[in-house]
């Protein structure tokens, strides 16, 4: 199936009456997605653009059998969507918001160890872009068009990022098993290391791009992981060669703060663990087509 | 958003850490009023500015009369302090805080920080205080004690006090110490910061556990519920770009380059940064418009790039998902139109209307180097800019 979304997950919508939720949610069914409806407390029992709206997870997941979830809630309410959807039996939530306080996603990781693992939702986010199978279906922001369906997967802290990665692939026929955006910020739901490992058992992957930035210890991580643990090939581009230490470049967790943070450091652990660096931005295509030739 | 000493002090009073009294002064003569509210003996000027290490910049100095104040507060006030914090430009002192000496016995140093392997506050101290934890962890990494915060339940007593143990402080301060440490910690969690500072924390010759220093940072993705802490904002501290961007809602870093740079995403932003230094040039800013820009935030965002007297050129990189390319590709129109621009502009688009942005670039009539991919944008500013640099004979 490709990982975390394939043409039979149960898309429900949180915010789905909002501006952005209604625009990507009739986004993401033209491209086929199964999307079964969505959240707004105090509309369930209304339908919006033909889909059954809920006032609770919970009572979506009964109705519908939703497994993943996209929150479209803004940032000061996002960690409450949150720990509803990891309440309310959903598998998968992507958080697409930008600016959760940190002090809420730290509570949001606490609560979600109160389930045991196999009932434990797996969060993709905050702050980011979403995750794609093309062909298949997606949940979240991306221009769908630009992912040729294909076996190599990608993951990536920057939404636009990983636009330019799958759009320089398709550019040279090399097409994508799923895509995934981990987000920006610096506490979040799954990590370089959880997605790698991921692709690396799933059958419908060959070999993984990898996105990383500036900032926290997770591409050093991912770094031991691939060396000790994968079988499948790995390219790497880390951002921010240029970036001053200490200053927040966009991303919330995008700064330099202690040692191994930066990008020429995370350059050299991932290549003295195996993985073959993207030298530049444009050559991401490129040094995928020679790792997989 | 970072916070002045004097205002982080008066949160941790607020929380039951205690502070030698002081007072703000903006002249060398209240400075002198303030040190006779005081005890009237010795006392210290502090610069108020944004960044650690002051001392060494001369921005605290230890005073025993009233000509010694005013000198002292002459020299600070308008002064422009450097330190390894600041960068090269330094900032600007027009406050300074007028502090009671305290008589030093033993210096720790404390911190709560956002660990992010382990995804909760973590407490940092040492008992060598008053260094740099960077030179603490360089020269006595043995000396650094850790202890991580369960978020269910917050910081528990019986932590604080392994800590105080740990520190090697007399029994009879582990009561003081437990305080003060969980009054750091309520101040953390409380108020939304980020990183909370104290160093050195004292003891002074009288048994009294003081917090002679203190940085505290907050999460600025928190401000929106902390209106009490947004009043701290001190503007004068900020990088007037930055200020101008972020009063506007974009997301702006300035550098110290030539080369003013227009991108969406975070990470795409980054990354046209590195082609740019690749290419040969150097950015003069990191900016991200943001998903969904229309013309009007486009055409700001060239005001904010060019805010900076350094830009001698400007790349637009867009990778549209949300936004659309015939919207970026308006306000890079007008902007051209608006503000007059005679720089060199290249500008790339991708992904949603690229078609239609492309024409009306082209359509304009005006003189806009258009790219394809990022490494060509890159290439094509950076010969760009070396070549206007080149016909005004080599100037700036």
């Amino acid at each position: 199936m490709a990982i975390l979304i394939d043409k039979n997950s149960r898309v429900l919508v949180t915010g789905l009456t909002g501006r952005i939720g209604s625009f990507h949610a009739e986004e993401m069914r033209a491209y086929g997605t199964n999307v079964v409806g969505g959240v707004t407390p105090g509309k369930g029992g209304t339908t919006h653009n033909g889909l059954p709206v809920f006032n609770t997870v919970k009572g979506a997941v009964a109705e519908t059998g939703a497994d993943l979830a996209i929150c479209f809630v803004p940032p000061p309410f996002a960690a409450d969507a949150i720990m509803e959807a990891a309440d309310g039996g959903i598998r998968t939530c992507v958080c697409i918001a930008d600016g959760i306080p940190t002090q809420d996603m730290i509570r949001v990781k606490r609560y979600m160890r109160r389930y045991k693992s196999e009932r434990r939702m797996r969060l993709i986010g905050p702050n980011c872009a979403g995750i794609i199978t093309p062909g298949q279906g997606f949940a979240g922001l991306m221009p769908p068009h630009i992912y040729l369906p294909g076996r190599i997967g990608i993951v990536g802290r920057s939404g636009t990022l990983g636009y330019e990665a799958a759009s320089q692939m398709k550019a040279r026929g090399i097409g994508v098993s799923s895509s995934i955006g981990i987000g920006g910020d610096p506490i979040n739901g799954s990590s370089f290391r959880d997605i790698l490992e991921l692709f690396e058992n799933d059958p419908d992957t060959d070999a993984v791009v990898m996105v990383g930035e500036i900032g926290g210890p997770q591409e050093a991580e991912a770094a031991v992981y691939i060396r000790d643990h994968m079988t499948k090939p790995v390219a790497a581009y880390i951002a921010g060669l240029s970036a001053p230490k200490g200053r927040r470049m966009g991303h919330a967790g995008a700064i330099v703060s202690a040692f191994g943070e930066s990008a020429q450091e995370k350059v050299e652990i991932l290549k003295d663990c195996g993985v073959a660096i993207v030298p530049n931005p444009s050559a991401i295509g490129e040094t995928v087509e020679n790792m997989v030739a | 958003m970072d916070i002045h000493e004097y205002q982080a002090k008066e949160l941790l009073k607020r929380f039951g850490v205690n502070v030698p009294r002081g007072g703000i002064a903006y002249s060398p003569e209240q400075a002198v009023y303030r040190s006779h509210e005081l005890s009237g003996g010795k006392c210290v000027v502090k610069a108020q500015i944004h960044s650690g290490a002051r001392g060494k910049a001369g921005g605290v100095r230890i005073c025993s009369s009233d000509d010694e104040i005013a000198d002292a507060a002459a020299w600070m006030l308008g002064r422009k302090l450097v330190t390894h914090q600041t960068g090269p430009a330094g900032k600007l002192v027009s406050r300074l805080y007028i502090e009671e000496a305290t008589d030093i016995a033993q210096e720790i140093y404390l911190a709560f920080v956002m660990d992010r392997t382990e995804e909760r506050v973590v407490v940092v101290a040492s008992a060598q205080g008053g260094m740099e934890i960077e030179d603490i962890s360089t020269d006595e990494p043995d000396s650094i004690i850790r202890s991580v915060v369960d978020p269910a339940v917050g910081m528990q007593a019986f932590q604080a006090r392994e800590i105080a143990f740990q520190l090697g402080l007399d029994p009879a301060l582990i009561a003081q110490a437990t305080k003060t440490i969980t009054g750091c910690y309520r101040l953390m969690e409380d108020m939304d910061a980020s990183m909370v500072e104290v160093n050195p924390l004292v003891v002074t010759g009288a048994g009294e556990i003081v917090a002679l220093d203190a940085k505290v940072s907050f999460d600025d993705n928190a401000l929106f519920r902390r209106p009490e802490i947004s009043e701290f904002r001190d503007k004068s501290q900020e990088d007037p770009r930055e200020t101008y961007a972020e009063d506007r809602g974009l997301s702006y870093i300035g550098l110290e380059g030539e080369i003013g740079c227009i991108v969406n995403g975070a990470g795409l932003a980054m990354a046209t940064l590195d082609m740019i230094k690749m290419a040969g040039g150097e950015p003069a800013n990191f900016l991200d418009v943001g998903g969904g820009a229309s013309p009007e935030r486009v055409l700001m965002s060239f005001k904010a790039v060019l805010n900076d007297p350094n830009v001698e050129a400007i790349l637009v990189n867009i990778f549209a998902g949300i936004n659309r390319c015939d919207w970026i590709a308006e306000g890079v129109v007008r902007a051209v139109r608006e503000l007059n621009l005679t720089m060199p502009l290249v500008v790339r688009l991708s992904g949603t209307n690229v078609e239609e942005g492309r024409a009306l670039i082209n359509e304009s009539g005006l003189d806009i180097i258009t790219a394809d991919t990022l490494a060509e944008a890159a290439d094509k500013v950076v010969g760009a800019w070396k070549t206007g640099r080149n016909q005004n004979g080599g100037a700036v």
